[in-house]
């Protein structure tokens, strides 16, 4: 595949040495001059130097062919939104995978259409949610595409669900049970899977249903 | 008619006192307080600080009901998105940015909002200048 990766940081560095290293083929641009040095004794004549929401920038990058990948991945949400709409819109890039600096702003890469992103922020405060047991239902992935999210919830020996078949649970028109989980072993919720106290269910939901969904499961 | 203003160095603040002159409310948002000296000592407007892609800002400076939305920022990439918010999300009607870079003014032409490139009037007029002069 033919990768262009846009920001030199961390992140962009990563993915580039790992995606040569799948012997992917692989442009890096930079904008900053000092960091566009470094980056040259690495990566010779893959690392470009520029500000890729620049045109001229992005065609010497290789946009015009077009790639299969364009990942930007700079410190600016707004030059990463730019980015992703000149590869998608004006140069027909069939896929962009944009890095969300600040959490705030991906509502406007979502009304921009920008998608996937990714946004490290939000992946440690999942990850310390997920570890923080007081948080009884915890987000594991969002669709925003689709307007759909996953959770997961662990049934409480308190709650009244423990016991009762998936089919006599009053579960919201907007969430239903995926799986189950039980002693490390995965089963389909299907009508007729009865949860236990310990049991860690996976639903699938509409965002702003966690609240039914949490009294249904966890209510005493 | 409400105006909101986003970006108040020399182009806005100018926008800003030319729209207020007109009779408009005029409501300005920028990351410095330095902006506010730019409107001079008796702005009689609202003064917002904060950063232009932050909604919350933007929702306390009263875009909702805001007619016009002016993106003047001393960034093309700030001005691009937020013109973009200003009318998908908040369906201004009116919406204008400043782009300097010729090439992403033209790419975002045509897109639901004005494009003002300061930077083509320039090249356009600087061409003409030379052109019309009947050298050859």
């Amino acid at each position: 595949m033919f990768v262009v990766v846009v920001g030199g940081g961390k992140v962009g560095v990563s993915v580039t040495r790992t995606l040569l290293a799948l012997g992917h083929e692989l442009v890096l641009v930079e904008q900053q001059q000092p960091r566009y040095e470094r980056l040259e004794e690495e990566f010779q004549h893959r690392a470009i130097h520029g500000d890729a929401t620049e045109i001229f920038v992005l065609e010497q990058a290789g946009l015009g062919r077009p790639p299969d990948i364009v990942v930007a991945v700079t410190g600016d949400d707004e030059d990463n939104i730019v980015i992703c709409q000149l590869a998608r819109e004006k140069y027909g890039v069939p896929k962009v995978i944009a890095r969300v600096n600040d959490p705030r702003n991906q509502p406007h890469f979502d009304l921009l259409g920008i998608s996937p992103t990714v946004s490290a922020t939000s992946m440690v405060l999942a990850l310390v949610e997920h570890e923080v047991p007081q948080h009884e239902l915890v987000h594991l992935l969002e669709l925003r595409k689709e307007n759909l999210e996953i959770v997961e919830v662990e049934i409480k020996p308190s709650s009244s669900a423990a016991g009762k078949k998936v089919e006599d649970l009053h579960l919201p028109r907007t969430a239903r049970l995926i799986s189950v989980v039980r002693d490390g072993r995965a089963e389909i919720a299907v009508g007729s899977t009865e949860l236990h106290a310990g049991d860690q269910v996976l639903a699938i939901l509409e965002p702003g249903s966690e609240d039914d969904l949490k009294s249904v499961l966890l209510s005493t | 008619m409400k105006a909101l203003i986003v970006g108040v160095g020399r182009v806005g603040s100018a926008v800003a006192g030319r729209l207020h002159d007109e009779g408009w409310e005029v409501v300005v948002v920028d990351e410095s307080e330095e902006a506010l000296g730019r409107l001079g000592a008796n702005w009689p407007g609202e003064f917002h600080l904060g950063h232009g892609m932050d909604t919350t800002v933007l929702e306390e400076a009263g875009i909702a009901d805001a007619d016009a939305f002016v993106a003047s920022t001393d960034g093309d990439n700030t001005n691009i998105v937020i013109a973009q918010i200003a009318r998908q999300r908040y369906e201004i009607p009116v919406v204008a940015a400043r782009i300097l870079d010729p090439a992403r003014a033209d790419f975002y032409s045509g897109r639901g909002f004005d494009v003002v490139s300061p930077t083509k009037t320039a090249i356009a007029e600087l061409s003409h200048s030379v052109l019309s002069s009947g050298g050859s």
